[in-house]
């Protein structure tokens, strides 16, 4: 292992990382290593320490201890520039662009030129051979803003490479660009690895992985369980128990079910997002009792504004009925009386209260009425035995019904909001990304009850970036592009590359 | 070149010990002392005798302890309302103008006046009561409407109202209500005072000079109040849930704007009351000044007692005894610099509440 | 009462809220709101008269001044960016404690003369016919400096490197650190320039524009006027300026109100009932108030305005901005 010539052969070596953050080891003796010009896929579920581990990679983190080789030479970074000047670039997952700057001015930023006045022309044609050079087409005086995801994932990339970097991290990529623009990303990272760059691929979706990487690591709680194995020959199954650590049950039990009444009647609704641009266009669909309607579609494509208007936490056109009541452009209370349940996309943000105790947190819908709620008064006696109810009866995880709700973790707190919004007996339930982030094992519970709801009669409305659950859970799919609702069909009839399709707008049924 | 150590802070995942929040807020009180001490120190002064003479000046008898609670009275009433405020993330700092306005509407019944003057006292006193908390909640409306609609900072607004309410006063005292060209109403009728201890000295010697009122009662039962309002009503609840997430009270079903400006009416009401039981209980007229900067004292108030409405009211009295001793030491803005650095330690020192703070040595090399 | 005395008096007083408007701009656009502008002002006033008092020399008032305003911000810089408290209750406390510690600092010095800042006509420009005599001749020097600073200003946030890292720290500091750009350090920077530029401000009102020291009247609530500005004006310099000229007129107009005077055959209420003098001492506070209703309001219909990461902290590692 050790003669020279190997050596020269890897441009990344990392030895023995330790990282612990306050009550995780989320770096337990980790090895990993890149050679030049491969694709590395780094791979793990939600958690596993991927992301904290390119971070230290990446400089933004400093390990507690361990090596990092850089050509073969020891190297510690004290910050992301130092990383960047050694050659190694991240693309995170969550894009770091300033929304109210150009392309240029995102590039340049942070570099020692130019020296005091912008002369942005000069740069923009700077770049624009660099776009040439790597087929990385944007515009370069455009605000980032302006841009679409998959756009401004490009940008993220001509940062990099304006660097000179030579190694790029690129963190969980496709997690939020459609099929067509994923195939897209997949020829870019081919054609920047025969220009001799080298590519560290972070992802927890298999099929990636088997199309584009040469090797691959697998992380599982902080641990590597599987170190630069290469990805020809392994099955699906085989990944994901070096994932998970046991098999992995690829389909849910899911009863066939005639639905029953109309429960939810949207009429053209249209709503505009935060920018005052139009978000939902003219969008109609229907669910019925015991049916679930799943909506696909990339990220931004006017999901988030739809859940908001469907629940009343944002002005819109157009008619929401809820069995035959009017909801449009009430109050979020007017949806709760007719029975509907929200399980909002964002879970710390929206959907719990981080100071306020569990109690608190599973009182919020039903904290007016009896017997949580006499007269003017609380009473938090019959609060906290609601709230100790519903903690044992979906086994959340916590010390006690008083301990506040930002000291549970991810998958708990979803646990808690479903049970608060469950126990209110819902006739409908709209849920945003309900197993967003979440370990396999709360991903199932979580879509178990779902499904549990589905039996009892409830219409849900499903939204996920998750084809796969979607998939596994609907009875129907529609997908929304630019805001638009552009087909819906029944699930046994869809398939992958029909929505695929419709997911970047290059097909449309019309019903 | 770098130091060997560094500061490093950890956020806290336990509890917080149950004394530390008190021991911060004593800490931020004495360390405030120290620094004007030294801040008088070095503009040649003798801090030991100021601080001293302040001490007498408060504490030394019982009727410098009674002025005290006077003091101390508006200010437990502004302090709850900025409390309920804050806990809404509403930074009411237009107390100073709220507490104008109710002493302004509450001296109405008396000037216009609304109820002829022999009237029962408690019909008088009641209806200016309630004339005061209609003024300030008056007051406090806007600024919650304003922030409730149209997204304006509520800071800015209500300080500016602090001046408009101060203009507005003097309007009628110089003008329309004053006593012979004075800037002061006449003296009320005695049926519109606040009964107090010196009015019992008839039969109670020991009483004699006392001035102190009935309004520290009201002081005392609205602490009650709130505090019942905040541990135990749907309302409390509302209000606490807004101030953690108000995106999540939303998502709650809770009207967030009518809460806005509902608790900015009800704060704003407090203070409106505090200037009610100032004019009827210590000054007796409607005049200039009649605040010594309560509306922003009362801020700190609500600070230094963690929004606590029981704490409120022993803050009040510290704060009573700095104005009251303020009155009388030089240099004269010696009492509203030490309050503001309380304030300032106060809010610095909540790093010790979320943070732990270690001192590491820096590691120059990974073992 | 002329229109010309009236816009020269503009000019002059509306260079103060200029100053600490400006200053307050470039420290909100680095994501530190610090609405203790009052305090910093008159801590700065007080320092620079009773240093001009005391070496009866103007310029180091000035810069007694600068420094006294700078100084103060390092504790909300502080307190905001390490301790990571509320921007909003830290400049209120600083408010309160520059105002104290000026009251105290300051003690005795009402009355006194201090050395004052000389008033020059610019060369060339002052012989413009009309424009030269109103805009360039016998001005306090911090008049023009005014001038120089709004275009400066503009042109450092929009045009210049430096600028283009302020903004970013601003609007997304999580992108700025990754790229190498110190956002605790530009924070300090320019808290303390926003500090350096209020201490200006309260130097502008005791040693040039309006000399003296009358205690917490020296400022009167200006500081808030300009916090108010900076809303009002979106985050950008020539509307302050604008802004900041309107409410000089509007502080002379009022004054000059106050004057025997008839119009359109009407005699001035304000000259024969002297009381009603205290409706117009409010309407600079009612206009701001106005003012903020429609920056807040616009701001939040055309989706423009504050930066985005104004007031929140920035922990490194932190998810949100």
């Amino acid at each position: 292992m050790s003669s020279i010539g190997q050596e020269n052969n890897f441009s990344v070596e990392m030895e023995d990382i330790v990282l612990r953050f306050p009550g995780v080891l989320a770096n337990d003796h980790v090895n990993f290593t890149l050679k030049r010009g491969e694709i590395h896929a780094l791979l793990g579920e939600n958690g596993a320490g991927k992301s904290t581990l390119m971070n230290v990679l990446s400089g933004l983190y400093r390990p507690e201890s361990g090596t990092i080789k850089i050509n073969g030479k020891t190297i510690i970074f004290n910050s992301p520039k130092d990383a960047i000047a050694s050659g190694i670039g991240m693309v995170h997952q969550h894009f770091m662009l300033v929304p109210t700057l150009t392309v240029t001015e995102n590039i340049l930023l942070g570099l020692d030129e130019p020296k005091f006045i912008m002369n942005l022309p000069k740069y923009n044609s700077k770049i624009g051979e660099l776009q040439e050079k790597y087929g990385l087409k944007v515009d370069p005086t455009a605000k980032i803003w302006q841009l679409s995801v998959g756009e401004q994932q490009r940008v993220e990339i001509l940062k990099m490479l304006y660097r000179g970097v030579d190694i790029l991290i690129l963190d969980e990529p496709t997690a939020v660009l459609a099929p067509q623009e994923i195939e897209d990303l997949m020829e870019t990272m081919s054609a920047l690895v025969a220009q001799g760059k080298s590519i560290i691929f972070i992802s927890h979706k298999l099929n990636e992985v088997q199309q584009v990487a040469d090797r691959l690591t697998v992380l599982r709680k902080g641990k590597v369980t599987a170190e630069g194995i290469p990805v020809e020959g392994l099955t699906r199954t085989q990944l994901a128990e070096l994932m998970v650590g046991r098999e992995v049950i690829f389909r849910i039990e899911k009863h066939h079910k005639e639905p029953g009444e109309v429960v939810l009647k949207v009429s053209n609704l249209s709503a505009e997002n935060s920018r005052g641009l139009p978000a939902v266009k003219d969008v109609s669909f229907t669910i019925r009792e015991g049916e679930i309607l799943g909506i696909a579609g990339v990220a931004g494509n006017g999901q988030s504004e739809l859940v908001e208007a469907i629940t009343g936490l944002r002005p819109c056109t157009g008619s929401i009925c809820i069995n035959g009541q009017e909801v449009a452009n009430q109050s979020p209370r007017a949806g709760m009386k007719c029975g509907m349940a929200h399980i909002p996309e964002d879970r710390t943000g929206v959907g719990t209260a981080p100071n306020i105790s569990i109690t608190g947190n599973a009182i919020m819908k039903n904290y007016r009425q009896e017997p949580i709620s006499n007269g003017w008064r609380i009473n938090y006696p019959a609060a906290d035995e609601h709230a100790s109810g519903l903690k044992d009866l979906y086994d959340i995880q916590a010390p006690s019904v008083n301990t506040q709700a930002r000291k549970l973790s991810g998958g708990n707190l979803q646990k808690l909001i479903l049970a608060r919004e469950i126990s209110c007996d819902p006739k409908l339930i709209v849920a945003m990304q309900p197993t967003r982030g979440l370990d396999v094992g709360a991903i199932e519970s979580i879509q178990n009850l779902l499904l549990e709801q589905r039996s009892n009669g409830a219409a849900i409305l499903l939204l996920s970036e998750e084809l796969e659950e979607l998939f596994e859970l609907s009875d129907r799919i529609a997908v929304i592009y630019e805001g638009e609702l552009v087909g819906q069909l029944d699930a046994d009839q869809a398939d992958l590359n029909t929505v695929g399709m419709m997911m970047t707008g290059s097909l449309r049924s019309d019903e | 070149m770098k130091l060997p150590f560094r500061v490093q802070l950890t956020r806290r995942t336990e509890e917080i010990p149950k004394w530390l929040p008190l021991a911060t807020s004593v800490g931020a009180v004495v360390a405030a002392f120290i620094i004007s001490g030294i801040v008088l120190l070095s503009i040649g002064g003798d801090p030991l005798r100021v601080f001293g003479f302040f001490f007498r000046a408060s504490f030394g008898s019982w009727g410098a302890f009674s002025d005290i609670i006077v003091k101390a009275t508006p200010l437990i009433l502004i302090g709850l309302g900025c409390s309920l405020a804050f806990r809404m993330n509403m930074i009411n700092i237009g107390a100073e103008g709220q507490f104008y306005m109710g002493a302004f509407f509450a001296s109405l019944v008396v000037l216009v006046p609304l109820v002829p003057m022999d009237s029962p006292r408690v019909l008088v006193l009641s209806l200016m009561g309630v004339m005061g908390i209609l003024g300030g909640a008056v007051y406090g409306f806007i600024p919650g409407f304003l922030k409730a609609k149209f997204n304006v900072n509520e800071v800015i607004t209500t300080l500016m109202l602090n001046y408009v309410a101060v203009f507005w006063n003097n309007y009628w005292i110089f003008g329309k209500y004053s006593d012979a060209g004075f800037q002061m109403t006449p003296t009320f009728e005695k049926v519109a005072w606040l009964p107090r201890l010196a009015d019992l000295a008839k039969q109670y010697p020991v009483f004699s000079g006392i001035t102190l009122h009935l309004g520290v009662v009201f002081g005392l039962v609205a602490a009650v109040i709130i505090w019942l309002i905040l541990k135990y009503s749907r309302w409390g609840y509302e209000i606490n849930l807004i101030g953690d997430n108000p995106k999540a009270a939303e998502y709650a079903g809770i009207n967030i704007a009518r809460n806005m400006i509902l608790v900015m009416m009800v704060s704003g009401a407090l203070a409106g009351l505090a200037g009610m039981s100032e004019i009827t209980g210590v000054v007796h007229r409607l005049q200039e000044r009649i605040s010594t900067n309560y509306g922003f004292s009362g801020v700190i108030v609500a600070w230094l007692a963690k929004l606590n409405p029981f704490v409120v009211i022993l803050v009040s009295i510290l704060f009573g005894a700095l104005i009251v001793a303020g009155r009388e030491i030089q240099p004269s803005g010696l009492s509203f610099m030490i309050q503001g650095t309380i304030l300032f330690l106060v809010i610095s020192s909540d790093v010790l509440l979320r943070y732990r703070i270690s001192i590491v040595k820096r590691q120059e090399e990974i073992a | 009462m002329s229109f010309e005395v009236i816009l020269r008096a503009g000019l002059a007083t509306g260079t103060i809220l200029i100053f600490a408007s400006l200053g307050e701009i470039l420290a909100e656009r680095s994501g530190v709101m610090n609405l203790g502008v009052e305090g910093m002002m008159l801590i700065g006033a007080m320092a620079a008269f009773k240093v001009a008092f005391t070496t009866q020399n103007a310029w180091l008032g000035l810069l007694a001044g600068i420094l006294a305003g700078g100084i103060l911000s390092l504790a909300h810089g502080v307190v905001t960016i390490h301790f990571q408290a509320d921007q909003t209750v830290s400049g209120l406390s600083l408010t309160f404690l520059g105002t104290g510690l000026a009251l105290v600092l300051g003690e005795g010095l009402t009355g006194k003369n201090a050395a004052i800042l000389p008033k020059l006509d610019i060369p060339l420009l002052s012989s413009i016919p009309w424009f030269g005599r109103i805009f360039f001749s016998d001005f306090n020097i911090l008049v023009y400096l005014g001038y120089i600073l709004v275009p400066l200003t503009w042109f450092y946030i929009h045009k210049t490197r430096p600028g283009m890292h302020l903004k970013a720290v601003g609007e997304k500091p999580s992108a700025a650190d990754t790229l190498g750009i110190n956002v605790y350090r530009l924070r300090y920077i320019y808290t303390f320039i926003g500090g350096c530029m209020a201490g200006l401000a309260g130097a502008a009102i005791s040693i040039a524009i309006s000399p003296g020291w009358y205690s917490s009247l020296t400022t009167s609530g200006q500081g808030w006027i300009a916090i108010a500005l900076v809303i009002f004006a979106h985050w950008n310099p020539f509307p302050v300026a604008l802004g900041g000229y309107f409410f000089g007129m509007l502080r002379r107009f009022t004054l000059d109100l106050q004057g025997p005077m008839t119009f359109l055959g009407m005699r001035n209420p304000f000259f024969y009932d002297h009381n009603l003098v205290f409706f117009l001492q409010m309407t600079p506070f009612i206009l701001t108030i106005i003012a903020l209703v429609w920056g807040s309001s616009t701001a939040r219909r055309k989706r423009r305005g504050a930066p985005a990461a104004l007031g929140v902290p920035y922990i490194r590692g932190e998810r949100g901005l």
